[in-house]
C-alpha cells in the first residue's frame, strides 16, 4: 500500500502529460474539421465560422483542452461529427476484438517462447540452442504484416485451414470465432515470441550459474524441477516486465493486422478515423490506448515489487 | 543462410592484438600489406564467419541498387505492360510482373532507394538529436535530466505506430517528411543509450583530470565525453536501421509512406496481397527481399555491436 501511494503522483503526472500531448498532437493536425464536415467546395465562410463556433473550435487551445479533459474524465470523449456516434461507445464496442486478439497473441507467444527458451538455455551452446536462437533471430526480422501474408498463403490459401479475412463474434459461434482469430493472433505472436525467447534465454543462462542452482543439483533435485522451480521463477519477473512494455508493440501490430484481416477492432477504427480526419475520434482512441498502456505498465511494475521478495525487502 | 548464435567474445586469457609500430620506408609493399591486415584485424578482429560477409555483401548490393537505380539496365518501374500482367518469375520478366504488368525487379531496385534513404536519414536524425540530448542529460544531470526523461517517458507511452500515423498526418508524405517523422520516433531510444554511456564515462579519471586542468565544459564534452560515447551509439545504428526499414514498410503497407507512383517495398507487398490466391510471387518477391535486408542489418549490427562492446570494456 505504501508503495502504491508513493508511485501514484508519478502515474497521475504521466497521464496528465499524455493527455495534453494527445490533445496537442491532434489539434495541430492540418485540415479544418469544420471544412471537412461541410465538404471542401462551395461553402460560405459564414457557414464554416458558424460550425466552428458550434464545435467550440474558436476558443483558445488551453480552454479547449481542459474542457475536453473534464468530460474525458467522466468517460465522455464527445461525439464523432462524421458519424454522430459517441466516441466512447465506438471504442467500447470494438474493444473486445482487440483485447481478444492481443491476449491470444501474448498467450501463444508465451506458450511457445517459454519451453523453447528453457530448452535453449539448458543446452546452451549446443547445436539445438543455435538452431532455436537462429530461428528467433530470423523471426525478429519479419514484420507482423509480412508474417500475416505468409500465414494467409500457407494456412488459408493452400491448405484452407482458416478463413483469410473476416470476424465471427464469440457470441455467435465460439469455434468459428477462434478460427477467425487464429491467423491474426498467430501473425502478431511471432515477433513477440522471438523477443520473449531471446530475453528469457539470456536471463535463464545467467540464473543457471547461480550458487543455489549448484546447491539444488548437489541435493539431487531432478533437472526438470530445477528448471521450473529454481530457474524459471526468478527469470519470469523480467519476462513479465517485457510483456508489459511490449504491449505498445502489440497495439501497433494490431492496427495493421486488423486492417489486413478486416477485423472490427480499435486499431482499424483508429486507422480509418485518421484517413477520414475524424479528429475527436482519433483523440479519444489515442488517449484511451496510451492510458491503458501506462496503467498496465504501472500495475506490472507494482506486482513486480509485490511478488518478488528481493525487490520487496530492498525497499 | 547460416546463422551463428552466441557472441564470440575474447576470453580474458586470449591476448588482445597489439598495435605494432611498422615502418613504411624500405621494407616496401610486403610490410604495408602486413600492416594493413593487422589494422583490419584490429578493427574487426579475426573470424567474422561466412554469414557475416554474406550479410554485408547483400547490404552492399542493396545500397548499390539504390544508388545506381536510374543507370542500371532494368526496365521502367512505372511502365505497365498489360500482356505481362501477373507473369511468374523467369518468364517474361526475371522476377515476374505485378498486377499492372510492371517489372518487379526494377520496382525492387527503385524501391530500395526509399528504404535506404529513409533508414539513413531517420537514424541520423535520431542519433544527432537524441544522442546530443542524452549526452547533455548525462553530463549536467539535475533538473534538466529529470525533465528530459519525463518527456521521453511520455513519448514512449504512445504505441509507435499511433504516434507515427499522427506525425505523418501532420508533416506530410514526402520522402523527407517520412524520414523526419521516423527519425523523431528514434530520439527517446538514442537519448537513453547516450545518457547511460555518458553517465559511466563522466566518472572516469580522465574527465576529472581534464576538469582539474581547467578545461572548459565544451571541451570536456567534445574531446573527452563524445569520443567515448559515440562508438556504442554508432554500433546501435545498424540494428536501428533494420527497425526503420520495418517501420517504413509498415507505413507503406498502409498506403501512408511516400506516395505512388514511387515504388516502395511495403507498397509492393500491399499490392501483392490482392493477388495472393492466383499470383503469390507478387507479394513474396518483395517480402523475401525485405526480410533478407532486415536480417542482414540485424546480423551485421549485432556482430559489430558485440565487437565494439568488447573494445569499450577494454578501454
Amino acid at each position: 500500500m505504501h508503495l502504491v501511494l508513493r508511485k501514484l503522483p508519478w502515474l497521475i503526472g504521466t497521464l496528465l502529460a499524455v493527455s495534453f500531448f494527445t490533445f496537442l498532437l491532434v489539434s495541430l493536425l492540418p485540415g479544418d474539421p469544420a471544412v471537412m464536415i461541410l465538404g471542401a467546395g462551395g461553402v460560405s465562410p459564414e457557414a464554416v465560422a458558424a460550425l466552428r463556433a458550434e464545435l467550440g473550435l474558436d476558443r483558445p487551445l488551453l480552454v479547449r483542452y481542459f474542457d475536453w479533459l473534464g468530460s474525458a474524465l467522466t468517460g465522455d470523449f464527445g461525439r464523432s461529427p462524421m458519424t454522430g456516434q459517441s466516441v466512447m461507445d465506438a471504442i467500447l464496442s470494438r474493444l473486445p476484438v482487440t483485447i481478444q486478439l492481443g491476449v491470444m497473441a501474448i498467450i501463444i507467444a508465451l506458450l511457445l517462447a517459454v519451453p523453447l527458451a528453457m530448452l535453449s538455455a539448458y543446452h546452451a551452446g549446443s547445436r539445438l540452442d543455435r538452431v532455436i536462437s537462429g530461428l528467433g533471430f530470423a523471426l525478429m526480422s519479419i514484420p507482423s504484416f509480412m508474417m500475416a501474408i505468409f500465414l494467409i498463403l500457407i494456412l488459408a490459401v493452400s491448405m484452407n485451414l482458416f478463413p483469410a479475412t473476416g470476424w465471427v463474434p464469440f457470441s455467435v459461434s465460439p469455434t468459428a470465432n477462434l478460427r477467425s482469430a487464429a491467423l491474426p493472433a498467430l501473425s502478431l505472436a511471432m515477433i513477440e515470441l522471438a523477443l520473449y525467447m531471446r530475453l528469457l534465454r539470456t536471463d535463464l543462462i545467467s540464473t543457471l550459474q547461480q550458487d543455489y542452482i549448484t546447491l539444488a543439483r548437489a541435493k539431487g533435485v531432478p533437472n526438470w524441477q530445477i528448471m521450473l522451480r529454481h530457474a524459471l521463477r526468478p527469470s519470469s519477473f523480467s519476462l513479465m516486465t517485457v510483456v508489459g512494455l511490449q504491449l505498445g508493440g502489440v497495439i501497433s501490430g494490431a492496427i495493421i493486422i486488423e486492417e489486413i484481416f478486416a477485423l472490427p477492432g480499435v486499431g482499424r477504427l483508429l486507422y480509418q478515423s485518421i484517413l477520414q480526419r475524424d479528429l475527436l475520434m482519433v483523440q479519444g482512441i489515442v488517449l484511451f490506448i496510451a492510458t491503458a498502456y501506462v496503467v498496465v505498465n504501472f500495475l506490472v511494475d507494482l506486482s513486480y515489487s509485490l511478488l518478488d521478495p528481493r525487490v520487496r525487502h530492498a525497499d | 543462410m547460416p546463422i551463428e548464435s552466441g557472441n564470440r567474445r575474447r576470453t580474458p586469457a586470449e591476448p588482445l592484438p597489439v598495435r605494432r609500430k611498422t615502418s613504411y620506408g624500405s621494407a616496401g609493399r610486403a610490410s604495408r600489406a602486413l600492416s594493413f591486415s593487422v589494422a583490419v584485424r584490429q578493427v574487426f578482429g579475426s573470424g567474422f564467419g561466412t554469414g557475416f560477409w554474406l550479410a554485408a555483401g547483400w547490404l552492399l548490393l542493396v545500397a548499390a541498387c539504390a544508388l545506381f537505380a536510374t543507370v542500371l539496365p532494368v526496365r521502367d518501374p512505372l511502365d505497365p505492360v498489360i500482356v505481362n500482367r501477373l507473369n511468374a518469375p523467369f518468364t517474361s520478366n526475371w522476377l515476374g510482373a505485378d498486377g499492372l504488368g510492371r517489372d518487379m525487379l526494377s520496382r525492387l531496385v527503385h524501391g530500395a532507394r526509399v528504404s535506404v534513404v529513409i533508414s539513413l536519414t531517420a537514424v541520423s536524425i535520431g542519433m544527432l538529436i537524441g544522442g546530443s540530448l542524452g549526452i547533455l542529460a548525462g553530463y549536467f544531470r539535475g533538473r534538466f535530466e529529470r525533465a528530459l526523461m519525463a518527456v521521453l517517458d511520455v513519448i514512449l507511452a504512445f504505441p509507435w505506430l499511433v504516434l507515427l500515423l499522427a506525425l505523418v498526418a501532420f508533416i506530410g508524405q514526402s520522402l523527407m517528411a517520412i524520414s523526419l517523422a521516423i527519425g523523431l520516433l528514434w530520439i527517446p531510444a538514442y537519448a537513453r543509450v547516450a545518457r547511460a554511456n555518458t553517465l559511466s564515462v563522466v566518472q572516469r579519471e580522465y574527465v576529472l583530470a581534464a576538469r582539474a586542468m581547467g578545461a572548459s565544459t565544451l571541451r570536456i564534452l567534445l574531446r573527452e565525453v563524445l569520443p567515448n560515447v559515440i562508438l556504442p551509439v554508432l554500433a546501435y545504428g545498424l540494428v536501428a536501421m533494420g527497425l526503420v526499414v520495418i517501420v517504413e514498410s509498415a507505413l507503406a503497407f498502409l498506403g501512408l509512406s511516400v506516395e505512388a507512383p514511387q515504388p516502395t517495398w511495403g507498397g509492393m507487398i500491399a499490392e501483392g496481397k490482392r493477388h495472393l490466391a492466383i499470383a503469390p510471387h507478387v507479394a513474396l518477391v518483395p517480402s523475401i527481399t525485405m526480410f533478407l535486408t532486415v536480417l542482414s542489418l540485424n546480423y551485421v549490427g549485432d556482430r559489430l555491436r558485440s565487437r565494439f562492446e568488447v573494445k569499450e570494456s577494454n578501454l
